[in-house]
């Protein structure tokens, strides 16, 4: 049954997300919990599966121990297959000697030899910090029509983000013309997304050119692109219209779950046909009691709710008490908000008490100076005790 | 948990559909939806697991296609496995028998060589009328100390005239030993009830299995328990924790709605043994502007938007603007429109309502809407 497989995809999920980094002290950020009852990584993953990708190599060296028991053998995202599945690569050491990854191309090339088993046509390059529904084989559909050597998922952005972007400049027929780093004045708002689909001999050659130049960075953005750019080859920009977030940091997580509570977002969590996996934790279904008050929440299996929720993103396990309020926020698996407890625009992380009266963040409009103002982040494992406050944009990492 | 190598599961999914006939028109008992997200099998069979058991036959008789596929290879339960693992057993499987059975001892009989081939010792039988959380580990530890041929749990139960239970009665003298047993009896007060779990050896099963077919007796209480009572010794094992039985749609919904009180809930679900189910995928609850809801257990993948309040909601459910739910069951993939009215109902699976539609049952008789009725 070792047949060749069309498409590959390789996952790159080494990032340390050093931003986010109350909540990325032991775990890797595609690891970071993220709509009630996902991971980061479960939306690469389960777009891969929808797609009809069944190979997938997914890159770790930053606190891989969480991401490994989390992936396993693939099976909650149908990846546990008897030829192809995921496999979680982490760097290894050969008779040259060992190496951690570089880059995100040296990544890739440290690991042709697991691409090569599979002699792909195509390889999928995938980030592991992004929040989408993709339909990975309209990109792979896109990259053949064109006959391209590279195709980069690019997204439309309002010019004034734009300079925060790789930027793309495309001619009539899509192909890329020229390709700027975060410009200072960027000539198009069509931003990289840091999904690219490569023919795969073509990406090899440059993988071992890019490996041998010794440029220090061994970067797909910084290297790649630009030579395959410089070399003329048939660069192709693929345009994707629907929700993507970045969650590298801590504001940028929160917004990206508030998200889901706004009607406008065209992000459905609830489409058959194009399901979010994640691996299970076997609870009973949510108790929601007689003093309860919710609104405009998503609340998820195990939980246990006798206080006020409104504008919250509320995870397994989490319990909270009558007289305690929760506003704005989002509070990951097993936390416990105890009565009289305020939490308000506010990250906690998994595992956390948070004592009676205690109160983390507060609104924008209850600050005079909004410079002031930002969320405050609690990272897993922490009591916050009894009528200690935790000022916005406050971040604690440990029991205060 | 240790594994029970030794120890052969046997769960009978469709012993009783005849009971709650509304609700196994289309499906075994074992198959019945129960507590938000669950199948009445879950419980047994989650037992077992937790009883480090490892291996599991499960026998049927008809309407088995949803038991099919609830259960899978058994990969949920840990019972995807090579040596051991999860049996489905629907008549016909095995040539022992005509596929068609009365009770236990026939049924058995029918795939008696599942059971044969089976290296283990000891057989632990339950049915998917009780919902509890047992820990078979320790039956089997003392039906072992005790010697005895039959280890028969049992709970404590209060008759009441609500309840509207039909019981298996056991007398037992003070060492535990059973005496007599008296089948759906007139009682009054409290008495010791079979909750259709026994434990035994393999080769005295067999005997019982081969006896039985050799006299044209079929069944487990009647033909072994009853008659034997006195030549054998059967033991009670009580089970003093929290149990409901179902037998009828009325006791259904109360063993639903007693899920609301958090002693009973922590009694079933207990996060040292878990109960396994189908795992669905489903996003979390979402309670959109102006919803309302209390005391209520509520599964994943529902959205809330108007009211909901002492029910019970399945995987999937939709509650529309401005309608109002109190003390219903709604089975997975209901969908209640806008401005409509729901007092003590049961809707089957993907039932859905238009708006602006009112019904009402009452909690001594919760109105029944069968499977995709559209209202």
């Amino acid at each position: 049954m070792n047949a060749k497989k069309k498409v590959i995809a390789m996952l790159l999920a080494g990032g340390q997300g050093s931003r986010l980094y109350a909540l990325t002290q032991n775990v890797a950020k595609p690891a970071v919990p993220y709509g009630g009852k996902y991971r980061i990584i479960d939306f690469a993953l389960s777009n891969c599966t929808n797609s009809g990708i069944d190979t997938v190599g997914v890159l770790t060296q930053y606190q891989p121990l969480v991401l490994n028991e989390y992936i396993g053998n693939g099976q909650p995202w149908d990846l546990d297959r008897m030829y192809g599945g995921v496999h979680v690569l982490s760097p290894f050491e050969t008779k040259e000697g060992a190496d951690w990854f570089q880059g995100t191309a040296n990544a890739i090339y440290q690991n042709m030899r697991f691409i090569e088993r599979y002699d792909p046509e195509y390889v999928i390059v995938l980030g592991g910090d992004h929040i989408y529904k993709m339909d990975y084989s309209k990109l792979v559909e896109f990259h053949e029509k064109n006959q391209a050597d590279g195709t980069i998922a690019v997204i439309n952005v309002p010019m004034e983000e734009a300079s925060r972007f790789g930027i793309k400049t495309v001619d009539d027929e899509n192909r890329v013309v020229r390709f700027t780093e975060k410009p200072k004045e960027p000539e198009s708002t069509l931003a990289s997304m840091g999904i690219y689909c490569f023919t795969w001999q073509k990406l090899k050659k440059y993988l071992i050119e890019n490996e041998n130049a010794n440029t220090g960075s061994k970067d797909f953005g910084k290297d790649i692109i630009p030579a395959m750019l410089a070399n003329k080859e048939r660069l192709f920009a693929y345009t994707f219209d629907g929700y993507w977030k970045d969650v590298g940091t801590l504001d940028s997580l929160w917004e990206a779950n508030m998200d889901l509570l706004s009607p406008s977002v065209p992000l459905d969590l609830y489409d058959r046909k194009w399901k979010i996996y994640a691996r299970h934790n076997n609870m009973p279904p949510q108790y929601i009691g007689d003093s309860a008050k919710i609104e405009n929440s998503m609340i998820t299996e195990g939980s246990n709710i006798n206080g006020e929720v409104d504008f919250s993103i509320i995870f397994s396990g989490v319990t909270i008490e009558e007289g305690a309020v929760v506003n704005y926020s989002i509070l990951m698996p097993g936390t416990v908000v105890k009565s009289g407890a305020v939490v308000e625009y506010a990250i906690v992380g998994e595992n956390c008490v948070v004592e009676s009266g205690a109160r983390i963040g507060t609104s924008p409009e209850s600050i005079a100076n909004r410079d002031d103002w930002g969320i405050a982040v609690v990272g897993h494992n922490v009591t916050i005790s009894a009528n200690k406050v935790v000022a916005p944009k406050d971040i604690i990492s440990e029991n205060v | 948990m240790g594994v029970n190598n030794n120890v052969l599961g046997l769960i009978f999914a469709s012993l009783h559909d005849s009971t709650v006939v509304e609700l196994t028109k289309q499906r075994t008992m074992g198959s019945i939806m129960f507590g938000g997200r669950y199948r009445l099998i879950d419980f047994p069979l989650s037992n077992m697991v937790n009883s480090g058991i490892t291996e599991v036959g499960v026998i049927t008789k008809s309407n088995y296609g949803s038991l099919l596929d609830h259960l899978g290879t058994g990969r949920e339960w840990d019972l995807a496995r090579k040596k051991g693992g999860l049996n489905l057993l629907p008549p016909f499987s095995q040539s022992n028998g005509d596929g068609v059975y009365r009770g236990r001892l026939e049924a058995l009989n029918n795939v008696w060589s599942y059971v044969q081939n089976s290296k283990c010792e000891y057989v632990v039988l339950s049915d998917c009328d009780y919902v509890a959380n047992v820990n078979f580990a320790k039956v089997i530890d003392k039906h072992i100390e005790t010697g005895a041929d039959i280890t028969v749990v049992y709970g404590k139960y209060k008759y009441s005239e609500d309840s509207g239970l039909c019981v298996d009665v056991l007398e037992m003298d003070d060492e535990g030993r059973i005496q007599s047993v008296l089948i759906d009896p007139q009682i009054s007060g409290e008495v010791k009830i079979c909750l259709d779990m026994y434990v035994m050896r393999k080769d005295f099963l067999s005997k019982l299995v081969k006896d039985a077919a050799s006299r044209n007796q079929y069944s487990l209480i009647r033909d072994c328990l009853q008659a034997r009572v006195k030549e054998n010794v059967f033991m009670g094992y009580e089970f003093d924790g929290y149990f409901s039985r179902i037998d009828s749609v009325r006791s259904y919904y109360n063993a639903n709605m007693a899920l609301l009180n958090s002693d009973n809930r922590n009694a079933l679900f207990k996060p040292n043994a878990p109960i396994y189910t189908k795992i669905g995928d489903n996003g979390p609850v979402k309670y959109g502007l102006e919803s309302k809801a209390a005391n209520s257990l509520i599964a994943d993948g529902c959205i809330i938007e108007g009211t909901v309040e002492n029910s019970i909601l399945f995987r999937g459910v939709k509650v529309g603007k401005g309608s109002v739910v109190r003390g219903c069951v709604l089975m997975q993939g209901t969908t209640i429109g806008d401005n409509c009215s729901l007092t003590s109902v049961i809707t089957d699976k993907n039932v859905e309502m238009e708006n602006g539609r009112v019904l009402t049952g009452s909690e001594s008789y919760p109105l029944y809407i069968g499977k995709n009725a559209k209202i």
